[in-house]
Order: C-alpha cells, then structure tokens, then sequence
C-alpha cells in the first residue's frame, strides 16, 4: 500500500494517490506512515528533477499532491510528534522584487527536505532581513530575485548582515532569472543556484543533512 | 493594393515589406549623412537576417530603461513623464549611436492604468516606490474551468469575463450582451440595453478617457518614432505577439496553474493554445502594418530550459509557436524570437523551422552551439548578459563580444545584442559594448 502510494506520487498520478492516501485512512493507516510515503516519493521527484527527468510541472504537481494529502491527514495530524528538522534556513524576494515563484519552489523544496524555512515574501527591506537573522537565528539566507535591480538589493542586504556583525554566522545563497557568479561575487554572497534542487544542495552542504 | 497583396506570396510580401523598412519611401531625414548611416544599418541587419555576410555585425544594445534611468528619471517618470521620456531616448541615441533601437513597447502610459485600475501589475507612482519598475503579480486570473468558455469565444471572454477581472473601472463590462446576438431587428433591442446602464456607461467613459490618454501618449512616442528614425537608428521591432502557452500562462492561469494544466487539463490547454494562433498572428501583422517595420518581437517566457522538459515542450509549447511563426512568416514578417533565460535544451527542437524566415534572440544560450545547430536556420542575436554590463568592466564587456562576434558571428547571419535589457549597465559598459561591435564585427 504504501509503496503503490510513493509511486503514485513520484509518477505524477495525482488521482491515484489521492484515492490511496484516502483508502489508507479509511484503513486506519497511521498518518505517520501515509506523510512518510509522501516524502519518500518527494525524495524520487527531487532526483528526477537533477537528473533532468522532471521539472517545473512536476514540482508544482507533486507539491500540490502533498499538500492535499497533508490536509487530509491534518485531523491526526496534531497528535503526531514534531519531526526534527535539520537546520533553519530564511528566504525572501530582495528590496523592491514582488515576484515570488521562483522563491516559493525554492522555499517548499527546502521544507520537504527537512529545513524549517522562514519565508519574509516579497520586496523584503534590508533591516527586515537583519531583524529576522536576530530572531530567527538561520544558518542559511537565500536571496531572490529576478529583476536586475534585485541585484543592488542582494548587494546592500548583504552589507547590512555584514555591519550588523551577523555574517560569520550565516550562509549566504542568492537565486534569480538574471544571477550568474558575476552577480555572486557583485554581492558577496556565498553561493548562488540555478534551480531549487541547487538551493537544497548548498544548504545541505552548509548545515549538512 | 488589397487583391495584389492577397495573390503575393509569402517570399514577395517579405520582399516588399524589407524594401520599405530599408528604403522608406517618403520618409525625411535629418541629414543626408543620418540618410546613408539608416540605410548602412537597415541594409546590414536585412543582411544577417536573410543570413548573409553583412558589410559588419549589427551591434546595439537592448535598451530597457537604461536610457531613462541614465536621464535621472525615475521609473515612475518613465511611466508618466511622455515628453521626458522622448528627450531621454535621444539623448541616448545621440550619444551611444546604436544600429537599432527597441521602441516604446515598454514604455507605458501609467495614466492609462490608473484611470482603469489595472490588476496584474504593481506600478511606481501607483503601490511601488517611484524607483521601481512595473511588476507582474501571478494570479489565477482565469479558472481552469473556464477553459471551454475562453475557447469558445476568446473575444467574447475577454470582453465580458477576463477585462471586467483585471481592470476594476470595466467590472461593468461583465453585462455585455453577446454580440453575435446582436441581428435582425426583433433581436437587436434587448443586446442594447447594457449599453443603456449607468455603471456600463461609466466603464465606457473610463475606458475613453484612458483611450484619449493612450492618444496623448502615441502622438509623443510616434513622434520620437521618427525623430530616432530620423537620426538614421533603425527599429527592432515593429509589432509583438506572444507564444500561446505564455499569452494564457502568464496573465490568465499563472505560472502554477499552467504547469498544472499540463498534468490536470492538458487537452484543454492544447486546445485553447491553437485557438490563441490566428489572434497571435493578426495582433502581429497588424501592428508591422502600422509601423511599416517587419520585426516582430517575440517574448518567450515559459517554454525556457528549466521549465519543463523537451517532450512537454514538443507537445505543449512549441507547436501552436511555431504556427504563429509560420502565420507571421506568411504575410511577410519576421519573427523575432527573444528567449529569455536559456534554450540550451531546445535548439535541435527549434531547428525545426524553414531556413531564413526567423531570427532568434537569446539571453542565457550557449552562442557557440546555438551557431551550431541554428546557424544554416537562422539568424542569431545576442547575449551580452545584463549581469556582466551591470558588474563587469569595459575590458570583459569587449572581451566577450570579441568571443561572440569570432563564433557566433563566424560567416555572418549575426547580430550582436543583450540578453535582457540593460537597465542599470554602467554606461562605460554599453560605450564598450558599442566599441567592441564596430571594432571587431567588421567583415569587409
């Protein structure tokens, strides 16, 4: 049962798994299982998507699939303990960029794969970055965007970390339609991705997981 | 005139179309110098076009906002500032001399937007700072159960369901009559009387005053139209139409909803792409009728590497393309195919096409193997990055158009461009950029 469930999933048969997940509940599965499955076939479609098997849709499919599976489970859901997560990364769209696509597959990407990620939104300022490090205490900060002024922004975000004596303690990846290594460097971030399957590499190497 | 263009074929509307954009008859020039510098241009981007040697590579940067912001406007003037921006634009031209220039596609009327209270984008001067550009805001503008209704009848749909959610002056227009209901006389009174309602009337008095708006803003840019023309700087694009999977992606389903359609509604989506063709076309060839400039701008936004895999974009992406670009190519156009982010994954699909009759605009593509596999196909244009003219110095930014002028501009077919627009290049970059074209891009 289970595994037909991690196939479903990972082979994008969306009313087959959602039938299943149902017919498991009906069954009296333990929700733990049912999730556990979900992630195990998020695991396949993330491996898909870096072998270049999967892409875009598949992302969007398969979190669609686990998120309707999670609301089905949701009524159990609260007696379960919390699961570790592996470390804490906060993300948000830089100074003056409202887009967010690109951000939130990186965001849910993240979160499948174990992170507790903290998402700020759009055309985050600068200090609002620097108050959330203070709080929130992430090892890892990704910045997106995908205008070329969100190059500037990732520049000043980053100098702001910097005077605000937080950079030794962060990782820092930027992500976006226009970033390239120059862009990197131009900002002084550590690392940056060209997919979100690069950003849940960098932040697994960084904080490990 | 009509019955001739109607017996022509594709290759002598091409033709006639090419002459006038090389020749324009009638036009006046500011100088006979400015005369001979348009006609060196024009002749050397037909040249690439129809993938010849040209006398040297076409070099222009494209401009984005570059020119305003390098004027000190905001991006808030650049919206509502009309006669600012015309005098930004030649200053511009004036002093980076570019081969073409892109137009004033991008240079919006913010007024127009206010008076309809527009939905799908944030603007300066309206919700953003005066420093930032106008933004998309992905929504589900249109349901996937709307699928059928928008195929049916994509006017229609726009009229009565899609304009009265995007534009909150024209929520009114939602009790249009269905228009083909209107004849015989018997018929004809009851389609009339939403015309009749007061709140229709006041979505029909907005929409002229954004119409006398959008007037106020044509006699100013047509004018700078020709003012650029004048100074012998041709036009790069005359007209644009989108791919059919972008037209509905973008601003109707959204990113999400799209690329679940492909999983969820697949026929649907097909379906309602190939009824998006012949309006593609038309809005394309229209506008060259307009301009008297065959290129046709083309942006390309979700069939890019990354996006989605070839499979998908052989069944969902590229064949409704292709028949906007056969349609555009028919009546004499040439599609100009910007493809933002990369096409790494799609040059052998895209090879596909008749030789000659494109040209394709790449932002993030490997130029080498572009040459490769599109070189004997079309001409290629591009791809000094907006990164290395944002970041770089003038000695990489002339560096890396050498590169690209010795592979992707080996044996012509060639024009040397930007990927996206520059916006907030150094000037010392776009001079190099400039420099580097005119020194190394000479083939004879």
């Amino acid at each position: 049962m289970s595994k037909e469930l991690v196939n479903a999933i990972a082979d994008m048969r969306e009313e087959d798994a959602l039938a299943l997940a149902q017919e498991a509940m009906e069954g009296g599965m333990d929700p733990v299982g049912i999730l556990g499955a979900a992630r195990e076939a998020m695991d396949i479609v993330g491996k898909r998507f870096e072998t270049g098997e999967y892409f875009l849709p598949e992302l969007i499919m398969a979190g669609e699939m686990l998120k309707q599976i999670t609301d089905l489970v949701k009524p159990e859901l609260a007696k379960l303990p919390q699961v570790e997560r592996k470390g804490k990364v906060l993300i948000g769209s830089v100074a003056g960029d409202i887009h967010d696509i690109g951000k939130n597959i990186v965001t849910f990407m993240l979160d499948v794969n174990g992170f507790d990620v903290l998402d700020l939104g759009v055309d985050v300022s600068v200090a609002k970055f620097v108050d959330a490090i203070h709080e929130f205490k992430p090892q890892v900060v990704g910045l997106s965007g995908f205008l070329t002024l969100a190059f500037d922004s990732m520049k000043d975000t980053v100098q702001a970390i910097e005077e605000a004596g937080l950079r030794d303690q962060v990782k820092i990846m930027i992500g976006g339609g226009q970033i390239t290594d120059k862009i990197c460097a131009y900002a002084g971030a550590d690392a940056y991705g060209d997919d979100a399957m690069e950003a849940v590499s960098l932040a697994q190497q960084w904080i490990g997981g | 005139m009509e019955k001739d263009w109607k017996t022509m074929t594709a290759e002598e509307r091409l033709a006639q179309r090419l002459d006038g954009y090389v020749n324009t008859p009638g036009f006046e020039f500011a100088s006979p110098e400015a005369e001979a510098l348009y006609r060196e241009r024009a002749t050397i981007i037909r040249d690439a076009f129809e993938l010849k040697v040209p006398a040297r590579v076409p070099v222009f940067p494209s401009e984005g906002f570059f020119p305003t912001l390098n004027a000190g406007m905001s991006m808030k003037d650049m919206m509502y500032d009309y006669e600012g921006v015309a005098k930004a634009l030649l200053a511009y031209i004036n002093e980076y001399q570019p081969d073409a220039w892109f137009g004033a596609l991008s240079l919006v009327p913010g007024r127009c937007f206010d008076i309809l209270d527009y939905k799908v984008y944030d603007w300066p001067g309206q919700k953003l700072a005066d420093h930032l550009v106008y933004q998309m805001k992905e929504d589900e503008y249109v349901k996937a159960s709307e699928y059928g209704a928008l195929a049916a009848d994509p006017s229609g749909f726009f009229l009565r369901t899609y304009l009265p959610r995007v534009f909150g002056a024209l929520e009114p227009l939602a009790k249009m009559p269905l228009l083909p209901s209107i004849q015989e006389m018997p018929m004809t009174p009851t389609a009339l009387i939403p015309f009749g309602m007061p709140d229709v009337q006041e979505a029909f008095k907005r929409l002229m005053e954004a119409g006398n708006e959008a007037v106020r803003w044509i006699q100013v840019m047509g004018g700078l139209g020709a003012q650029v023309r004048a100074l012998g700087c041709t036009d790069w694009a005359g007209g644009a139409a989108k791919a059919p999977f972008d037209a509905i992606g973008d601003t109707l389903r959204g990113t999400s909803g799209m690329m679940m359609d492909m999983y969820r509604n697949a026929d649907a989506l097909i379906e309602a792409c190939d009824r998006f063709v012949p309006l593609m076309v038309e809005m394309a060839v229209g506008a060259a009728n307009q301009t008297g400039v065959p290129l046709i701008f083309m942006p390309l936004h979700k069939g890019a590497d990354g996006f989605m895999s070839n499979r998908q974009f052989e069944k969902f992406y590229w064949p409704s393309l292709k028949k906007v670009m056969l349609g555009i190519a028919e009546e004499g156009c040439i599609p100009v195919m910007f493809a933002e982010g990369g096409y790494n994954q799609r040059l052998e699909i895209i090879a596909d096409f008749p030789k000659g009759k494109c040209i394709w605009w790449f932002d993030q593509t490997d130029m080498k193997r572009a040459k490769e596999v599109l070189g004997d196909v079309a001409c290629i244009a591009g791809n000094v990055s907006t990164a290395l003219m944002t970041a770089g110095t003038p000695d990489e930014v002339k560096a890396y158009c050498k590169e690209l002028i010795e592979t992707a501009g080996k044996d012509g077919a060639f024009i040397l461009t930007n990927g996206c627009g520059i916006d907030h290049a150094k000037p010392a970059n776009v001079k190099a950029m400039m420099e580097a074209g005119l020194e190394y891009g000479r083939y004879r």
